[in-house]
């Protein structure tokens, strides 16, 4: 499969992050200190739960009308000197991209942090048509010039520390100053210099877009560093590559998503750059690519389809204790914590990502964040099972319907209590099978108790 | 009022004491209440690990067991929000109108011992004596799935001689998760070591909680560290 949506089972690939004490630290102060800011800047908004109900519904209504909705942006961006491709999946999308880039003659392209790109491996799409794509965004930038992955939707380099990142920029960056140190203004301002140069020599830029407005064909990025907008507004030609599902009905809508954003992700009031544009500008050639990409797919599903309400704010992953434990490499996709876990897996086929809906202790901590209310572990629940219809016939499926046909029936329950009081006598407590192998690694089973409490009642 | 307990098969198998705690607690409150001895399991084992359809017959046989009761008292916050916005939907999913009307009627009828405590029968000082610095572990579902909110610790703050310590980071959860906890050990357990610094750094002889799961997760932990601080349900401390 193409792009980055699955990677290896999930308690493996978890496993290792674990062992990475530097990044349990990195992510455990980044995402303690993000969530303390989001929490401020939610607070001092009374409307706060209305905002969230007008931006779940708002989503709703395109997802159920998406058809009507998409051919109303296409229309508005061609009769606004636009083009738009419509990609199916992953390969179409970059095979579109890569033409278009190919037309122009150029064989290196500048990036504004896209998801969606990152979804479906343009980067390396691209490499192997002879393009270089740089990456502008400055998270981004250390991602890529550390040969690296984001690990997060909106702080892709969160994994990393400053001295990580001066070290980084010190191998990669030609022209560096050597004396270059971890404070972050130095950091910036190598970063600075050395992207100037990109954005004065690039003539096609790549981007992804935050919204799309179907009543006028307005595209939106959401932005903190202006980098994007260097990218959006700099080279001749834009090409962006959007999810179906970013649409917003009306210009009007755009006022709720633009207050639901900025406070849920980086926990500001208002991000520093907000970047529209309809159509072609002068001088600027546009083609928007709309990407489905597994989006149909995952809205037929009545009880999955609200993942796509998603607006790639990031504070699921931000007040999740696995995100925090683990970091998003463990995910294996692009789109990591708890929102990742229930859209990954969609957009693959829960087939091609069994194990991601059950990376969650459901502890319900991201739906209560979650600005357009996504009820991330209900749908977690369904995914699971999803996924256990897939795997077909397992051990697991055995011992749970015998446990099932036990626990329906009181008799039989309680005869089976019985049975297991006299065999916890028999067998030692180190020598005990899967499962319970795993749950004494690191803890202790209670002491069985000498009667049941059903047998205690029996006895009132 | 007819009251129930369903004491959960957790507490039936490895935690007597909780469900005695419970009934003895109800008693000293002045109610009779009873015990049915069809019930067994909420089911919401197999529905979070993604077995539905096996969970449907216990789904069935929890609601027909307490169906004609007014009031169904659960010491598990986790299992009460399995009746309460689990079973119908299970019943749903596989067609029996029946059964959801059912659910729905129990899940209307059933309370998280907290819930029933300070909401229905109006009691926050249950006159309970336990002379021990205590810290209460919110678990996850009583905390967002049933929103219990300070009522536990309003009544924890009744009992006589009980010193309450304020647990860090106590809305974090445990990382049990049900069979998250072996499915994902690893995770599990380096949730659980924040966890339990975090109850070690309050200096509490007692972790408390509302669900026993939970409890022996967090003091199966504190056991294999030998710390010496013990996990106690809410429940006993309320009936001591």
């Amino acid at each position: 499969m193409t792009g980055h949506l699955s990677g290896p089972p999930f308690p493996e690939a978890a496993r290792k992050a674990l062992a990475d004490t530097q990044l349990r630290r990195n992510l455990g102060r980044a995402t303690s200190t993000i969530r303390a800011k989001r929490a401020a800047a939610v607070e001092e908004l009374p409307d706060w739960a209305a905002l969230r109900e007008a931006g779940a519904a708002i989503k709703d209504d395109v997802l159920a009308n998406l058809d009507r909705y998409l051919v109303q942006l296409e229309q508005q961006v061609t009769v606004r000197g636009g083009t738009v491709h419509w990609a199916r999946d992953a390969d179409e999308a970059n095979r579109i991209v890569t033409r278009l880039v190919r037309r122009t003659g150029e064989t290196s392209v500048v990036k504004v942090k896209s998801m969606a790109t990152h979804e479906i491996g343009l980067n390396e799409a691209l490499a192997r048509a002879g393009i270089a794509a740089y990456e502008t965004d400055l998270a981004e930038l250390i991602v890529q010039l550390g040969h690296d992955a984001p690990s997060h939707i909106l702080v892709p380099a969160i994994h990393r520390n400053r001295a990580e990142i001066r070290e980084i920029f010190l191998r990669e960056m030609r022209d560096v100053d050597p004396s270059l140190t971890d404070e972050p203004a130095a950091l910036a301002d190598a970063a600075r210099r050395y992207l100037r140069h990109q954005f004065l020599s690039a003539s096609v830029a790549v981007s992804g877009a935050n919204f799309a407005v179907a009543e006028t064909g307005t595209l939106a990025v959401v932005e903190s560093e202006g980098n994007g907008r260097m990218c959006l507004s700099l080279p001749r030609t834009l090409i962006t590559v959007m999810g179906i599902e970013k649409l917003v009905p009306t210009w009007r809508d755009l006022e709720v998503f633009l207050q639901l954003l900025p406070r849920s992700s980086t926990g500001e009031r208002m991000n520093p750059y907000t970047s529209m544009w309809a159509g072609a500008v002068e001088g600027q050639e546009f083609h928007l690519v709309l990407l489905d990409n597994g989006r149909t797919a995952t809205l037929s599903d009545p009880r999955g389809r609200s993942a796509l309400r998603c607006i790639r704010c990031s504070a699921c992953l931000n007040v999740c204790p696995v995100y925090e434990r683990t970091g998003g490499h463990a995910y294996g996709s692009v789109y990591p914590g708890p929102i990742g876990a229930v859209l990954s897996p969609q957009l693959t086929g829960v087939e091609h990502n069994t194990s991601l809906p059950f990376a969650s202790s459901l502890c319900g901590a991201c739906y209560d964040v979650c600005p357009v209310a996504i009820d991330i572990p209900s749908m977690l629940v369904h995914l699971r099972a999803k996924a256990v219809e897939a795997k077909g016939r397992t051990p697991e499926r055995a011992a749970m319907a015998a446990a099932a046909w036990t626990m329906a029936d009181s008799t039989r329950w309680s005869r089976a209590l019985r049975a297991a009081r006299l065999g916890r006598l028999l067998r030692g407590r180190r020598a005990l099978p899967p499962p319970l192998s795993a749950w004494v690694r690191s803890r202790d089973l209670p002491q069985p108790p000498r009667q049941t409490f059903r047998d205690w009642w029996a006895g009132q | 009022m007819r009251v129930a307990v369903f004491a959960t098969c957790l507490v039936d198998a490895l935690f007597p004491d909780v469900g005695k705690s419970t009934v003895r607690l109800l008693r000293r409150l002045g109610h009779n209440v009873e015990v049915p001895s069809q019930q067994t399991c909420c089911g919401q084992m197999h529905v979070n690990t993604g077995y539905p359809r096996e969970a449907l017959p216990l789904v069935r046989n929890h609601v027909e067991t307490f169906l004609d009761y007014e009031a169904v008292v659960v010491p598990s916050g986790s299992c009460t929000a399995a009746i309460r916005h689990q079973h119908a939907d299970v019943a749903r999913q596989y067609g029996d109108a029946v059964l959801v009307e059912g659910a729905e009627l129990v899940a209307r009828h059933t309370y998280e011992l907290s819930e029933f405590l300070v909401d229905v029968l109006g009691v926050t000082d249950v006159g309970a004596y336990f002379p021990h610095r205590v810290t209460y572990h919110p678990t996850c579902h009583s905390l967002r799935l049933l929103r219990v909110g300070d009522r536990p610790s309003r009544l924890l703050r009744q009992v006589r001689g009980l010193d309450l310590v304020d647990l860090p980071d106590a809305d974090s959860c445990c990382g049990f998760g049900g069979t998250f906890s072996i499915k994902n050990a690893d995770v599990s357990t380096a949730m659980l070591a924040d966890k339990m610094a975090g109850v070690l750094s309050t200096r509490a002889e007692v972790c408390v909680a509302g669900d026993s799961s939970c409890l022996m997760h967090i003091g199966g932990g504190l056991s294999r560290l030998n710390t010496g601080v013990r996990t106690v349900h809410l429940a006993e401390i309320l009936a001591s």
